[in-house]
């Protein structure tokens, strides 16, 4: 690899960045009370339902996210780095195959995405994927 | 290879992005589309011209491989319903005189822009002066999203075809023009499209990784924006990134510098309607 | 929003009994958040589909509620699995009490 200097302002800019990822979001505890509306407090498992995102979104207007939960009545999904962590709700109904959706959805930076299903059984399973948001691309 | 330079930023913590520039071929739906292609004979600085596509995560990639996938098609499929609608006080609509449909236009953008009597041409131009002369209508707004719906609409009918744009004869002045603009540093930042386009392609330019800025896949389904955004409302956010005044978009100069940009595109397929970051 | 909204759905022609099937569904509407201010530093007012729904010869196969964090355009993939033949209806619900829909038929052999 050829050293130049804008590969060493790159290389630079990417430690910065990585340091940066460390911090946990400061908006947490909006989140964790969504997934409490939404659980009811219920204690959730993990490893069942599986959550597909991107590691980085090149833009954080349009995300694509999959989630598979296999036995899931409803999935939430949240952000906790939103304004409104909220994100969407789906409820799968008789004819429903997978229990599994995506969509395309906004982020407004780093942050966790987060699947909460409420199994048929009435338990709760989660799941969560960090996406990171490149900021300060070429715009306009 | 410069292109690969994304990767020596995630092996710094960004990891496992999978661009897929090496050797991924471009398959919409079954149609093999040229992402590469030996850069024509004008070009003096580069030996392989590259789809903005190549520049992309997967993720990124992955809404144009589909054409359900592709939100650039609902525009589309409005632009099927505008060619079907009266406007104007001849109470004429474009399918009135274009009755083999949009179909019609295949093969077109892959010529475009062209010299028309004299006049430089781009396809927003044939698209009002046709509303304008033959419907009596008003015409569009450049950017606006019926204009750039019309303009993908008949950009997807020439998909998969190489570009193909005339550089001589009557062209030959404006597209001497288009490549002056090209090499011209604008701005306080004082930089030209070739500096972020042509010597510094496949490197990160802050948070962007820098594609060769060609234009065959225009108008694009831009992520940020998330509607089609037109060649010269590019050049134009390109030139203020620059902090410089901008031309206008439908300026005589944007005219010529889509001649120019256009004509680095020749031999990659017509991706119309691509989609971007 | 009631102009300009254009919903499109991929539903596969035909499909044996019981067969589980992949939907695709995308709408035109701006998602507007609000959360963006305009050029006076007003908040723009939310205008967002809040709702979609997914249904087979009148049973149900999704129900999602929609937030503001959904993308510009919404877009869904889910599966359903198809007992006859038969129609899917998708149905839009706008926050301004607009509502958008359309149907598949589907062959079951």
């Amino acid at each position: 690899m050829e050293i130049t200097r804008r590969r060493i302002l790159e290389i630079g800019t990417g430690a910065f960045a990585c340091a940066g990822f460390l911090g946990l979001p400061a908006f947490a505890s909006l989140s964790d009370d969504a997934i409490t509306e939404f659980t009811g407090g219920a204690e959730m498992g993990e490893g069942v339902i599986t959550l597909t995102a991107p590691e980085i979104a090149e833009n954080g207007n349009t995300v694509p996210i999959g989630v598979d939960a296999p036995g899931a009545v409803e999935v939430s999904i949240f952000a906790d780095g939103n304004p409104e962590p909220k994100v969407a709700t789906f409820n799968f109904g008789p004819l429903s195959a997978s229990r599994g959706a995506s969509t395309r959805i906004r982020l407004a930076r780093t942050q966790n995405v987060v699947a909460v299903a409420k199994m048929e059984d009435g338990t709760f399973q989660m799941v969560s994927a960090e996406v990171k948001v490149t900021i300060g691309g070429c715009g306009g | 290879m410069k292109i690969g330079a994304w990767t020596a930023v995630a092996m710094l913590g960004l990891t496992s992005v999978t661009l897929a520039q090496d050797g991924n071929t471009l398959s919409i739906d079954g149609e093999t589309i040229v992402t590469e292609a030996v850069a024509p004979a004008h070009l003096e600085n580069l030996d392989t011209i590259y789809s903005g596509w190549r520049f992309r995560t997967s993720e990124t990639q992955a809404l144009q491989i589909d054409d359900f996938d592709n939100p650039a098609m609902i525009f589309v499929d409005q632009a099927l319903d505008l060619f079907e609608a009266v406007d104007g006080s001849e109470g004429k609509s474009c399918s009135s005189c274009h009755t083999d449909g949009p179909e019609e236009f295949a093969g077109l953008h892959a010529s475009m822009p062209k010299v028309v009597d004299g006049k430089l041409v781009v396809m927003e131009d044939l698209i009002n002066s046709h509303r304008q002369d033959v419907m009596g209508a008003e015409p569009w707004k450049w950017s606006g999203a019926d204009m750039q719906a019309m303009v993908a609409l008949i950009g997807l009918q020439s998909r998969g075809t190489p570009m193909d744009v005339t550089i001589d004869g009557d062209a030959a002045p404006f597209w001497e023009k288009g490549k002056e603009l090209y090499y011209t540093r604008f701005g306080q930042l004082e930089m030209s499209c070739a500096n972020c386009h042509e010597d510094n392609y496949g490197t990160m330019i802050r948070a962007d990784h820098l594609s060769q800025g060609q234009i065959n896949g225009f108008p694009t389904y831009r992520l940020k924006q998330a509607k089609l955004i037109s060649r010269h409302n590019r050049f134009r956010g390109c030139i203020r990134d620059t902090r410089a005044e901008t031309f206008a978009e439908g300026s005589d100069e944007f005219r010529a510098l889509e001649l120019y940009v256009a004509s680095r595109s020749n031999g990659l397929h017509v991706e119309t309607p691509a989609v971007r970051q | 929003m009631a102009s300009g909204v254009k919903p499109r759905v991929k539903v596969p022609k035909t499909a044996a009994a019981g067969e589980t099937i992949t939907i695709k569904t995308l709408i035109s509407h701006k998602m507007e958040s609000g959360q963006r201010k305009d050029d006076d530093g007003n908040i723009i007012p939310r205008s967002i589909i809040n709702r979609f729904t997914a249904d087979f010869n009148g049973e149900n196969v999704i129900d999602v509620t929609l937030e503001p964090a959904i993308s510009t355009n919404p877009y869904f993939q889910f599966d359903a699995v198809v007992p006859e033949s038969g129609e899917f209806k998708f149905t839009w619900y706008d926050d301004d009490g607009d509502v958008y829909d359309t149907s598949k038929e589907i062959t079951v052999s």
